[in-house]
């Protein structure tokens, strides 16, 4: 797969940034932006986007779901790709929104024209645009929690790896049950934070066994909800977004780090 | 009357706009043709395989595999022999098995009829053996009472090398041809080796309700007059 | 079973401080997930075996009340006495009075979800009879005085050491010396015991895994043998199945077999898989004189003609609750009635009403591991999601939540407004962590502060810095 396009033309990516990466870490935007200009692409920031719509849709309240569906879509109508920096949120614009605008035919067409559009960032990079060389570099081993949606959604689980095996000195050790779930769950998190902390508890057992000195994930909930349950813990893992290691951004603190200045 | 209100419930359920008789066509040809099924790769081997798979499959489920070429009734009590086991037998009235040399093995006790509490060894004949799980299909009745098959401490069951097929829908197939299309015995009992439960702990112990032990006597008798 | 949904998250803390059932539940992935793995290994066939189950399924939901009917007119031939139940209820008594007619003292039970369901065993024993449940698992806690906690391992929940404690304190005419440390010798104890109930039954009830229309049998898969010992003994077998158990004929039920097993315990086949047609034939040495099926309705024909016919699909075979990390956290006694886990989640609201357990489907991160092992592509999450749709329309969530929802709404439908108010959070956060690269605790996010920090954010939201940027560029 080649590095550009047989277009001349350097495709217009719409980056959704995710209503958590614009609240509470731009720099993971920052870093996907980065890496997607590497892949020989423009970015374009509409800013007729707030959020997918997922917490209104998983809390049943369709309708407002829907609004946001409607929004999202007309924001990226001009763009040749939606690339989102989150398997959930990605997963909700790609599978989700096209059910959820089922009842109306027009309005289901244009979901499915712009799900057919929609990408996680890693699977993009890789699938559509064949990158092999990462910007990033880093020395030492990380470990990798493989997100729910972009794992069962959206069938990302070679793609990160793939990258992360790209950037020299980087060595990628596997936690036991990478593959289960962390516990955020969006709400689930706080409407059931016992179980929740049952479960981020497992998770970041199983991160400290695998004696990596850093975490990465392609998901700022699950990444939020494991750094703040290691630092709760006093643990010196460190965690990032995949995205930041893979663009070399690393001059900010990792997530719930304290700032050095 | 409540066959009526759920049926009733069930039909409008669907919302269909066919006819009963539309329905009821399509339902009896379905059954009639069902749907064919990817075949199963452990068991699409040469049919002369088909006992091998059997034997390995059955082993697996903790069964004791016997290929007896010569006497059955010398192989029955050479297990019992080795295992430490009376060498008293209850079975039915299968024709198979009364037709056995049993004069081969003189110490061998045969009681005829449906087990009771304390008989510690059932014998029965399979009607077919299914290579694909290591299985046996034994038919209920005279031949083989059900309650030979789960009372006795050890059930030995003899099934022939030319009666082991290679899988289920084969054996349904052998079954329809012994009793006709349609047709079952009171009982059909697929058996894949010993009782077992993993009830306490996780953990699986062999011998729980059921017999503690099966031993499965593969008959190659065929073709010497033994049996028909 | 009466239900205790309602105080799921009370259950569930109450489980997750219960040592014996956090070690007993810390058995699961290296058991019965391990165990799925291995067998589905085994057979290349496996995934196409699940699509060509699943379109049985759809199929003969689709025309269930033919094959009912089928069913029904082949189980009669075969001399099967069938019977029609809307509910519990009626269930109970027209049980109760097949027992009654057959002068029944004593009522032998293989495991049947369904019994539990319409609370059997209790009618039974408030009318005078005495019920012994023969599967192991079901006759400790049936001792125990307990419900399962799973629907293929009952006993799931429980240690060894527990078990022993039980069979000591129940068994007491047996020597209180005696060796109780294998699982070998608990087994051998309850075997004992329950012989001598399987030898003296009148009456025989056991569920059924499947229904066959082809040939009006039923199916029991089991690996004890107590339910092959339960309805070959006694005079009388009570079958008790669901309506949605019908399978049109042998061919399918193999295809569905194929699955069940490897998907519950990872075997290929259960030790005893037994079809049953009817009671004795004439000579027949054994068997029950009288074959009775109970085919009941309660709420399955309401699930067919609802958004949730998809759950009707299941085969019972549990693969769900043992992936499912809230299952693996909390147990099964947590979710509160007979059904737990995803497929609890989905059903139990069917059955027992969404206003009594709402919290069972609002308790799944929708990780999506269920719908990925389940043989029968039951889409669970969703399913779950319908469920909190059902909930918010008939405003059964709180009011604080629908609140913080419209609010919510409010800012996210209004781009500029948004922006704005998030640009204000990120700057606040940030003063108010100061150098702290999270808050230990945070007002109006207890839940979340509870256990882990909150990363603070990093003070400027992306489409500030984005948009200045790009001023400054141009």
């Amino acid at each position: 797969m080649s590095e550009n396009t047989q277009q001349s033309a350097r495709p217009r990516v719409g980056l959704f940034v995710t209503c958590l990466v614009d609240l509470f870490r731009p720099s993971v935007g920052f870093a996907a932006v980065r890496l997607l200009e590497a892949a020989g692409c423009d970015v374009v920031v509409p800013r007729g986007q707030t959020c997918c719509g997922q917490p209104a849709y998983n809390s049943g309240d369709r309708e407002t779901a829907r609004a946001l569906a409607l929004q999202t879509i007309a924001a990226f109508e001009d763009c040749d790709y939606v690339v989102a920096p989150s398997g959930s949120c990605a997963g909700m614009l790609k599978t989700h929104y096209p059910e959820l605008l089922a009842d109306d035919a027009a309005a289901a067409e244009r979901a499915r024209e712009f799900a057919a559009r929609v990408h996680e960032l890693v699977s993009f990079l890789v699938r559509v645009r064949g990158l092999e060389q990462v910007p990033g570099a880093y020395e030492g081993a990380v470990t990798y929690h493989d997100s729910c949606s972009g794992l069962r959604e959206l069938g990302i689980k070679d793609e990160p790896r793939r990258l992360l095996s790209s950037v020299a000195g980087l060595e990628v050790v596997e936690m036991a049950e990478c593959e289960t779930c962390c516990g955020f769950g969006g709400t689930f998190s706080v409407k059931f934070p016992d179980i929740s902390n049952a479960m981020v508890e497992r998770k970041a057992g199983n991160i400290e066994a695998a004696g990596a000195p850093l975490m990465l994930a392609g998901d700022l909930g699950c990444l939020m909800n494991i750094a703040g349950k290691l630092s709760r813990q006093g643990s010196p893992v460190q965690c990032r977004h995949i995205a930041e290691v893979l663009a070399g951004e690393l001059t900010d603190p990792p997530i719930a780090a304290p700032s050095r200045r | 009357m409540s066959r009526d209100e759920i049926l009733g419930k069930v039909r409008s359920a669907m919302g269909t706009t066919a006819s009963p008789a539309e329905r009821r066509q399509l339902a009896e040809a379905r059954i009639a043709a069902p749907p064919r099924v990817p075949p199963i790769g452990r068991v699409s081997v040469p049919e002369a395989e088909l006992p091998a798979v059997f034997k390995s499959e059955m082993t697996r489920q903790l069964a004791h595999v016997v290929e007896a070429g010569n006497s059955l009734p010398q192989a029955i009590a050479a297990y019992l022999e080795d295992a430490g086991l009376p060498p008293v037998l209850r079975c039915g009235d299968d024709p198979r098995l009364a037709r056995l040399p049993w004069h081969e093995a003189p110490n061998l006790t045969l009681n005829n009829g449906p087990a009771r509490g304390d008989d510690p060894i059932g014998l029965s004949h399979a009607l077919a053996g299914i290579a694909e799980t290591g299985t046996l299909a034994m038919l209920s009745g005279a031949d083989n009472p059900v309650t030979l098959c789960f009372l006795p401490d050890t059930h030995i069951v003899i099934v022939r090398r030319s009666d082991i097929v290679g899988s289920y829908e084969d054996a349904h197939a052998r079954l329809r041809r012994h009793l006709g299309a349609g047709r079952m015995p009171r009982t059909l009992n697929l058996i894949s080796g010993p009782s077992r439960t993993a009830d306490i702990g996780g953990k699986i112990v062999i011998g729980a309700h059921g017999p503690r032990r099966m031993c499965v006597i593969i008959d190659g008798t065929e073709g010497e007059n033994r049996g028909a | 079973m009466q239900p205790s949904t309602r105080t799921f998250t009370a259950n569930a803390r109450q489980a997750l401080g219960d040592r014996n059932l956090q070690a007993a539940l810390a058995g699961l992935p290296t058991g019965l997930v391990a165990q799925r793995a291995a067998a589905r290994a085994r057979l290349p066939e496996f995934e196409q075996l699940r699509d060509i189950g699943r379109d049985i399924r759809n199929h003969t939901l689709e025309h269930l009340d033919q094959y009912l009917e089928i069913y029904e007119r082949n189980a009669i031939a075969a001399g099967a006495k069938v019977h029609w139940a809307k509910g519990s209820a009626d269930a109970r008594d027209v049980i109760l009075r097949i027992c009654r007619d057959a002068n029944a003292r004593v009522v032998t039970k293989g495991k049947s979800m369904v019994s539990e369901e319409i609370g059997l065993n209790k009618h039974l024993e408030a009318a005078g009879l005495e019920v012994v449940e023969t599967d192991l698992g079901e006759y400790i806690l049936q001792i125990r005085d307990e419900a399962p906690s799973h629907i293929v391992a009952p006993v799931i929940h429980l240690t060894q050491a527990q078990v022993e404690e039980d069979f000591r304190r129940q068994h007491k005419d047996l020597a209180p010396e005696r060796r109780l440390e294998e699982p070998a010798e608990l087994v051998d104890e309850a075997r004992q015991i329950l012989r001598r109930k399987f030898l003296t039954a009148d009456v025989g009830i056991t569920g059924a895994n499947f229904l066959i229309s082809e040939t009006g049998s039923s199916i029991i898969v089991t690996n004890e043998g107590n339910g092959d010992l339960t309805q070959s003994l006694a005079r009388v077998h009570i079958v008790i199945a669901t309506i949605d158990k019908v399978v049109p004929t042998l061919e399918d039920v193999s295809v569905l077999l194929r699955l069940l097993a490897r998907s519950a315990t990872g075997q290929d086949l259960t030790a005893y898989t037994t079809f049953s047609t009817g009671p004795r034939r004439p000579g027949d040495p054994d068997g029950p004189e009288a074959y009775h099926v109970v085919l009941l309705d309660n709420g399955r024909s309401e699930l067919l003609a609802s958004e949730f016919r998809e759950v009707l699909r299941c085969i019972r075979c549990a693969a769900c609750m043992n992936h499912c990390p809230v299952y693996g956290a909390v147990g099964g006694h947590a979710y509160g009635w007979v059904y737990p886990g995803p497929i609890g989640a989905v059903l139990t609201p069917g059955l027992i009403g969404i206003g009594h357990a709402a919290s069972l489907p609002n308790a799944s991160t929708f990780c999506g591991k269920c719908q990925a092992v389940c043989p029968m592509h039951i889409p669970l999450p969703g399913l779950m999601r319908k469920w909190r749709e059902a909930e918010f329309d008939q405003k059964l969530t709180s009011w604080q939540a629908r609140a913080a929802l419209k609010v919510w709404g409010i800012f996210a439908s209004r781009p500029r407004l948004y922006h704005f108010a998030t640009g204000l959070a990120a700057k606040a956060l940030r003063v108010f962590a100061g150098k702290r690269g999270a808050f230990r605790s945070l007002p109006a996010a207890g839940g979340w502060t509870q256990y882990r920090d909150l990363p603070a954010p990093q003070g400027r939201t992306f489409q500030e810095v984005w948009n200045e940027r790009k001023e400054g560029a141009s």
